[in-house]
């Protein structure tokens, strides 16, 4: 059985593709495709070109090299992307070397994103079918190479592990590196038969991922190990305000240190030294004075304010249906959720390698969620052309979000632009949570109405937050003023409900930059929908579980996993005293998921998870372990959020400095977490980031249920639930 | 000038004496495993051993150490409980973006140095100080078990 036309169409592959041939170095074969032709085409830099159009390189010693399109930041992608093709092409996963793939949009652009990105949870949903095809279509030539060469029917020949086989002739072999130099001549075939799913060797399989052995032994390379001859290392201060200038820098204790350049620019003050412990002592001794501007006047209390006001007023419609108006004269209930601005602090700090030439070109270093972004991010501030980028790229210390932004990019080619020789700019932990793109806040106004029998009736959601997508294609007025980013899970809200309207209100924070972080709007909407859930379940006296059952009549995945996630955690069930559940249930990202988590919350408001339960339904899989491993992950990176995380701004200047104050969970706070990933046969759906939605709901749910406390913002104020009796 | 005794071999590393452990190994020895976190001692990335013991090499001056025996991850498979955590840890695929497992792993070695079974207490008491943005503290716990117990 080849892969229905529905998940062709839905991977976003058209059937209209071009592969491509080449020769490898040493006479193997190269082969790689292109999708959408012109679309890819149009938005592609001219040529960035390394390694011409291939994905896959087969030597003549066998040995084969994937070129991965997408990242390594954790999330096993180096592996998934390697299982589809080693399995279609029919080679040892053993003998194959995932390899960073050059930038290039026109040959490594995601057939759903159309770009060269890792994020939105689009890795494994834009290249499932595609890659495949590339896999397949290596195969074919193979076999057809062989055929060439013995003077038989490719019908007749069949594949193993990097051998054609002849069995009609005694079973002799081919091997592939001895089939690839004359497979490198033929023409790429244009339809390919991919495998039968009882055919498939590692697609679906937990194998051992390619990339961790070296993670264990200090061997694995991040952009901020780059090391070489003549290397000097730079530490940064960007303006603390945004839209600050540099007023004056005293270098006066500088310059009794040796071997130390001070960089001063427009908005930002570097020190570069022989290595980063001098550079910092640099930064140390100088005396920096800002001019701050008129962000400087804002507190987080204005922006909670301004967020107040603008889920007083009429947003943008970006939903509505049935009568609105009508159904919420009945029996309603209004109530506000609200989530805080949030630092990524991925454990890699931000770090970029630079060395501008002398005749003009420049060479990059680092770890980046988006390859060609970042090589125009280096020619904007150079003025030159993209031709004169050379960009090396590493696994990612964490991604999250924040390394599809190239800020760290500009300053840092900003600052090697005034060295002589290479440079490696690190961000000390605390640059790197002070002058992030940050999570936007949202408040989330919300009203319904309820039937007599306890069904929702109306339902309206109006989001006020800050715009990344404006943010991002630099203050452009949004489409009909909606983004599509910020209302993503509310217009899409799983629960039947007939009469409904989502709005958004952009009410931007100014004195914040904004960007992507991991779950994106969902996380918001997400949050709102399932503590709303919640509390119309109480309104309704109904169980939180069979509530939101009777409302998933249009979403039967959902509604099956909720059923297992409630059995699995025994809902229902007897716990020990001041604990209960919570439940969050969840479409996104093309992915299902069903979460219960059981908490303990003490007399003193400390809040304990103790267990928590996932059921997972993400389609076909590639990797079952790297998805419960994202999930599992996931679960507790929406928890350290929800228990910890935010960023406030006083004069304009956020106020979190390191981990002793922007706090994460710790293996001590972590709780048992069960995640199940169900058989499926629907398309694949994406799995970096909807754990992250997941934890907050949940936990707040089962607050909800020990306490009768109703946290209506993030993060949970245990001051709250001291207070109360427990239930 | 400091001589410093790192994977079983003598260094003499051109370095201030305040200069933290960390920075002598990454940007003058060339031993970049052991990772930058925050540099106040609170995420333990760079977490390596002195004599055995698990220490936060950020805040360690060179001029502290003398003659006491510094391991890294580039050398912590060498040691029986080193190569028995790497071991557990790749089993079961602990590792997500690996930026934090060098400082996890020097950490659990450590523990097991000291504390050969150890229990769900002890690993809390030992690992706390050890932060993993992606979230692998489960399959931690898991694996330094699973340690405990192979032979």
């Amino acid at each position: 059985m080849s892969m229905s036309s529905k998940s062709v169409a839905a991977a976003g592959l058209s059937r209209r593709r071009f592969l491509q041939v080449g020769t490898a170095a040493g006479g193997g074969l190269m082969l790689g495709f292109q999708v959408n032709g012109a679309l890819a085409q149009s938005a592609a830099p001219k040529k960035y070109i390394l390694n011409p159009n291939a994905f896959i390189a087969i030597a003549q010693d066998g040995k084969v090299t994937f070129q991965i399109p997408q990242e390594e930041m954790g999330q096993g992608v180096y592996t998934s992307l390697s299982q589809l093709l080693a399995d279609e092409l029919d080679v040892d996963l053993a003998n194959v070397t995932p390899l960073p793939a050059p930038p290039s949009d026109a040959l490594y652009a995601s057939p759903k994103s159309r770009r060269q990105s890792t994020g939105g949870s689009t890795s494994i949903r834009g290249f499932y079918t595609a890659l495949r095809q590339v896999g397949a279509s290596g195969r074919a030539m193979m076999i057809q190479a062989a055929a060439q060469q013995w003077g038989v029917s490719p019908a007749s020949l069949r594949t193993d592990a990097g051998k054609v086989i002849d069995d009609a002739h005694g079973g002799r072999t081919l091997s592939y590196g001895a089939l690839a130099p004359r497979a490198a001549k033929l023409p790429a075939p244009q339809d390919v038969t991919l495998k039968a799913d009882k055919d498939l060797k590692y697609i679906g399989k937990s194998v051992k991922r390619l990339d961790t052995p070296d993670k264990v032994n200090g061997k694995a390379q991040y952009g901020i190990d780059m090391r070489m001859e003549g290397l000097k290392v730079g530490v940064i201060a960007a303006a603390p305000v945004v839209g600050g200038k540099v007023a004056h820098v005293d270098d006066g204790k500088l310059k009794a240190m040796p071997g130390l350049q001070l960089v001063v620019l427009d908005d930002l003050v570097a020190v570069v030294g022989p290595n980063f412990w001098a550079a910092k002592k640099g930064m140390d001794a100088l005396a920096i004075k800002w001019n701050d501007g008129e962000n400087a006047k804002i507190n987080s209390d204005a922006i909670w304010r301004d967020l107040e006001r603008g889920t007083q007023q009429k947003g943008a419609v970006a939903k509505e249906e049935g009568d609105v108006e009508k159904a919420l004269k009945g029996d309603r209930f209004d109530a506000a959720y609200e989530m805080p601005f949030l630092a990524h602090a991925p454990m890699e700090p931000q770090n970029f390698t630079v060395h501008v030439k002398k005749d003009g070109s420049c060479e990059l270093w680092g770890g980046t969620q988006v390859q060609t972004a970042t090589v125009k991010a280096a020619s904007d501030a150079l003025g030159v052309a993209p031709e004169k980028i050379t960009f090396h790229n590493f696994m990612l210390g964490g991604g999250f979000g924040r390394r599809l932004a190239t800020d760290m990019v500009t300053k840092s080619v900003r600052v090697a632009q005034k060295v002589d020789g290479p440079v490696k700019v690190i961000w000390t932990r605390e640059e790197d949570i002070q002058q992030d793109m940050y999570r936007p806040a949202y408040r989330n106004a919300m009203s319904a109405s309820l039937t007599k029998d306890g069904k929702i009736d109306g339902w309206t959601h109006r989001i006020a937050g800050g715009s990344v997508i404006a943010a991002i294609t630099g203050g452009k007025p949004l489409k009909d003023g909606i983004d599509g980013d910020a209302v993503e899970g509310a217009v899409n809200n799983p629960y039947a409900i007939a009469n409904q309207r989502i709005e958004y209100v952009q009410t931007e924070p100014k004195a914040l930059n904004l960007g992507w972080w991991r779950g994106v709007g969902p996380n918001n909407a997400i949050f709102a929908i399932e503590s709303m859930m919640d509390d119309l379940a109480k309104k309704a006296n109904k169980d939180p579980v069979a509530f939101r059952l009777a409302h998933l009549g249009n979403e039967p995945r959902l509604k099956a996993i909720l059923q297992i996630a409630a059995e699995k955690s025994g809902w229902g069930g007897k716990l020990p005293a001041r604990t209960a559940r919570g439940v969050c249930s969840q479409h996104a990202f093309g992915s299902y998921i069903a979460t219960v988590a059981d908490v303990e919350v003490t007399e003193m408001g400390k809040v304990n998870i103790r267990r928590v339960t996932s059921i997972v339904d993400a389609g076909r899989t590639v990797n079952p372990d790297t998805i419960a491993a994202q999930v599992q992950g996931g679960l507790l990176f929406g928890m350290t959020a929800a228990l910890y995380g935010t960023i406030t701004l006083k004069d304009g200047r956020v106020q979190q400095r390191n981990f002793n104050d922007y706090r994460m969970m710790r293996i001590n706070e972590t709780p048992q977490i069960d995640v199940q990933v169900v058989a499926s046969t629907e398309d694949p759906g994406g799995i970096g980031e909807p754990g992250c939605s997941a934890g907050p709901p949940s936990l707040v749910n089962a607050i909800f249920a020990a306490t009768g406390v109703r946290i209506h913002r993030l993060p949970i104020d245990r001051t709250l639930l001291a207070s109360r009796k427990i239930a | 000038m400091v001589t410093l005794q790192i994977n079983g071999q003598s260094h003499t590393v051109d370095a201030p004496d305040d200069m933290p452990l960390l920075w002598a190994l990454r940007d003058i020895v060339g031993l970049t495993g052991t990772k930058f976190g925050c540099g106040i001692a609170q995420c333990g990335a760079c977490t390596v051993h002195l004599d055995g013991k698990a220490v936060r090499s950020c805040l360690l001056p060179v001029g502290s150490i003398g003659n006491r025996a510094i391991t890294t991850i580039e050398a912590i498979g060498d040691t029986p409980n080193g190569a028995k955590i790497q071991k557990a840890w790749l089993d079961i695929e602990v590792v997500q973006c690996g930026y934090c497992q060098s400082g996890q792993i020097m950490s659990a070695t450590a523990l097991l140095n000291r504390t050969p079974n150890p229990d769900d207490s002890d690993i809390d008491a030992a690992m706390a100080g050890n932060i993993c943005r992606c979230g692998t503290y489960v399959r931690i716990r898991q694996a330094i078990k699973n340690a405990a117990k192979s032979v």
